[in-house]
């Protein structure tokens, strides 16, 4: 990656010694740093940056960030990057520039005998109960100075571990201890986090200090990246993408009713483009033809080698039943059975899992998905209500545990229907290693890949597209 | 000029202060600097925080009129930009039929005697700056925020058979989204972002207390403790800030001088608005305000949807 070259005119040009190229150089550095972590920084928007820089005091910290925050982070999950690159950023560039200038804290720190290691480990305890950042801040140093200095293994992450458990701070709980020991009833997972966290930077400070010199910068790991998320956040994501389907359906006019439907004369065009003849509407106008809403038909695998991703799929048949009135659901494993009533009735997501889970009867011998099976019963079951306006969705992840495709059969079911997707959980990677046979169905209908809600708005564009007919 | 420039961003909080909005510190700083860079704000977050709010308190503190545009799907150009008026167009053509060459209607039809201003454009050409509210821009499909683009950048709208028109004053614009879909790069690179989120216990209760300014302190500070636990369960719509609102104002009206599990199980439904979440808030925050009578709540099973609050 070129690095875009910093005008030689500063525009904070009154700053020396802040660097080679001063404090625009290190801007650029920075949103370089960003784009390394897979934030879209454009040039219009590091230019942005500058120009918002000229309007707050940018020695007020928290004003410095948010007026770059506005201007190069510019989603929630761009936001978090933001903040932990520009965490790891400043705290970096502040760490050269002191060791450049040869200012050192260590100096100032206090001995060895002078700390008491019991009231130490209670101090910090109740500094995270009270989340004072600032104590946790000088408690980190403390600790440091108690159980990490000389014999530090070079290791940061090993170091870190070492101390926390020296301090005895664990997650649960330790009845031994008196009653007036915050460590009593274990330590909440993100206030323990938090210490870490500290620990490592005091940690890296000094290791900054002793060596002079910086240290590699550390990638941000997934885990920090993330949003924290959960199953829960996700089942209202699915709503929330269903919904969009359904608002996108419902703006697309209603359904056609039979083929001799009339067209409607838009006035409002109509009038318009009689003005090219004087006013005299020679041309009609009419409203467009809009597609008819889909009459569904789901098919969802509910087998163990789906186990992860069927939770995912419940969500969205429980969602698409909020959404659609003419939906028929079935789930599958070796044989085939309708749950359309299950989720009419039962509004709660876990109640209809459970029931589900409790009498569809699908599993029947061995657990294992038969998909031939579930093709001919599936063909009997429904074969007279299919027809050219319908569209059926299977979400499964095509194992047959090598039994028999019978892709003819499938073939029939997509012959009989208007359109028919395939919705697999598994990444495009892995389609058609094992016992994956996707490739023998996909001849037949449109598949995609999703297991994240992002891809399932893939897939309710490709829904709700208007076909031509 | 007769509005209003700011020169700090803390002049901009303590205006929107003022105006009766209690601004986080990036709302401020990013307020301000909207001002001060012309740019437009995107401002995201979930429902119900003040984002709309927002865009009225500045217009307030900044002493412009607002100009709101609602989206909505299949929102479209003659909606929102401008439109020719077709029936004036028309009785000008029939009523001067006679001795008018084509040519002389035709530059006489298209002007901007017969063009009808929607918002975008009112905004625009509006004599006096002002705050353009773009309210909900995630409801619209991708190719209104094309549209947008010209008008966001430049602050300009071309009319084929018109020409260019150029903004007259330059309006502080403020796009709003609940997040349902993901915006296009280009837009969001034309704008500045604040990401507005529920607020911290203190700030809440900062807020609720400015519009029930009545309500006692103690059960404000316990109304908003109880809204912040809701939040935490796993419901179909957590509670908003004009929810507490709400909700306090109920509680003024009945006059209840502490949220016992009676006054929770009653009032409730200010807060939660489906089903199933009042369930799950009777049975998880419900039975804990009374820790006392709690085994006899959960036997009794709390939160019948009827109970009809204010």
């Amino acid at each position: 990656v070129s690095r875009p070259v910093p005008p030689s005119a500063a525009i904070y040009g009154g700053i020396p010694d802040q660097g080679p190229g001063g404090f625009d150089a290190q801007l650029l550095a920075f949103a370089e740093d960003l784009r390394q972590e897979g934030v879209a920084v454009g040039t219009s928007e590091i230019l942005d940056s500058f120009e918002a820089l000229n309007h707050v005091a940018w020695t007020d910290q928290s004003d410095f960030k948010e007026a770059l925050a506005a201007t190069l982070a510019k989603s929630p999950e761009d936001r978090r990057v933001f903040e932990l690159v520009f965490d790891r950023f400043f705290f970096r560039a502040a760490e050269a520039e002191a060791a450049r200038r040869e200012i050192n804290e260590s100096a100032t720190s206090p001995s060895d005998a002078e700390i008491n290691l019991d009231t130490l480990r209670q101090q910090i305890a109740a500094a995270l109960r009270d989340g004072s950042e600032a104590a946790l801040r000088d408690l980190a140093r403390l600790a440091i100075a108690a159980f990490g200095r000389g014999e530090g293994s070079g290791v940061l992450g090993v170091d870190v571990q070492r101390i926390r458990r020296a301090l005895g701070l664990r997650t649960e709980p330790q009845p031994d201890l008196p009653d007036y020991d915050p460590r009593q009833k274990g330590i909440p997972r993100d206030q323990l986090r938090r210490f870490e966290q500290h620990l490592r930077r005091e940690l890296e400070r000094d290791l900054i200090e002793r060596t002079a010199s910086l240290p590699p910068k550390r990638p941000l790991n997934e885990l920090d990246r993330a949003l924290p998320s959960g199953p829960i956040q996700d089942l209202a994501q699915v709503h929330k993408v269903v919904a969009q389907l359904k608002r996108r359906l419902a703006t697309q006019g209603h359904e056609l009713k039979g083929r001799k439907r009339h067209a409607h004369v838009d006035v409002r065009r109509t009038m318009r483009a009689s003005l090219e003849t004087g006013g005299v509407p020679i041309t009609l106008k009419y409203r467009p033809r809009r597609p008819r809403r889909p009459e569904i038909f789901v098919l969802c695998d509910v087998s163990t080698s789906v186990t992860s991703a069927s939770t995912f799929f419940l969500s969205v048949l429980h969602a698409l039943h909020d959404a659609f009135r003419k939906l028929r659901s079935f789930v599958f494993i070796e044989r085939i059975s309708e749950v359309t009533e299950v989720f009419e009735h039962e509004r709660d997501f876990r109640a209809a899992s459970e029931t589900i889970s409790r009498d569809a009867g699908v599993a029947d011998v061995s657990g294992y998905t038969d998909y031939g099976r579930v093709w001919e019963e599936f063909l009997a079951l429904i074969e007279d209500e299919l027809h050219p306006r319908a569209t059926v969705i299977v979400l499964g992840d095509a194992r047959t545990n090598g039994r028999p495709p019978r892709d003819d059969v499938f073939a029939a079911i997509t012959a009989k229907a208007g359109r028919t997707f395939w919705l697999n959980p598994e990444p495009r990677l892995y389609w058609n290693y094992g016992d994956s046979v996707i490739a023998a169905y996909e001849k037949h209908c449109t598949a995609f890949e999703c297991w994240r809600t992002d891809q399932l708005e893939e897939f309710v564009k490709a829904l709700t597209r208007p076909v031509a007919s | 000029m007769p509005v209003r420039q700011p020169d700090s961003v803390s002049e901009v909080a303590a205006g929107l202060r003022e105006a009766g909005y209690l601004p986080g510190e990036s709302t401020a700083l990013v307020s301000f600097l909207a001002t001060k860079l012309g740019k437009p704000v995107l401002v995201e977050g979930p429902a119900g925080v003040g984002k709309t709010e927002l865009a009225k308190a500045l217009g307030r503190y900044l002493e412009r009129s607002l100009v709101r545009l609602q989206c909505y799907e299949g929102l479209d150009e003659a909606k929102a930009l401008y439109e020719w008026n077709y029936r004036k167009q028309l009785l000008r053509i029939q009523t001067e039929s006679d001795g008018t060459s084509w040519q002389d209607v035709q530059e006489d039809i298209f002007g901007e005697e017969f063009l009808l201003p929607r918002p975008l454009m009112t905004a625009i050409a509006s004599n006096d700056p002002v705050v353009l509210l773009i309210d909900e821009i995630d409801k619209t499909d991708q190719e209104f925020e094309a549209m947008l683009l010209e008008l966001l950048s430049d602050f300009q709208i071309s009319i084929p058979e018109l020409g260019r028109i150029d903004a007259k004053t330059q309006p502080v614009v403020l796009l709003t989204s609940n997040n349902t879909r993901e915006l296009t790069e280009a837009l969001k690179r034309r704008c500045l972002y604040l990401w507005l989120d529920y607020p911290e216990l203190e700030h809440e209760l900062e807020i609720v207390h400015l519009h029930a300014p009545e309500l006692d302190d103690t059960v404000a500070r316990k109304l908003v403790e109880i809204v912040h636990q809701v939040r935490e369960l796993d419901l179909k719509k957590p509670p908003s800030i004009a929810e507490s609102i709400d909700w306090a104002r109920a509680l003024l009206l009945l006059g209840a001088e502490d949220i016992d599990q009676d006054t929770f199980r009653d009032t409730m439904s200010v807060i939660v608005k489906h089903r199933t979440d009042l369930d799950t808030v009777a049975a998880r925050v419900g039975v804990k305000l009374d820790p006392a009578t709690a085994h006899a709540a959960s036997a009794r099973r709390p939160g019948s949807p009827s109970a009809d609050a204010a």
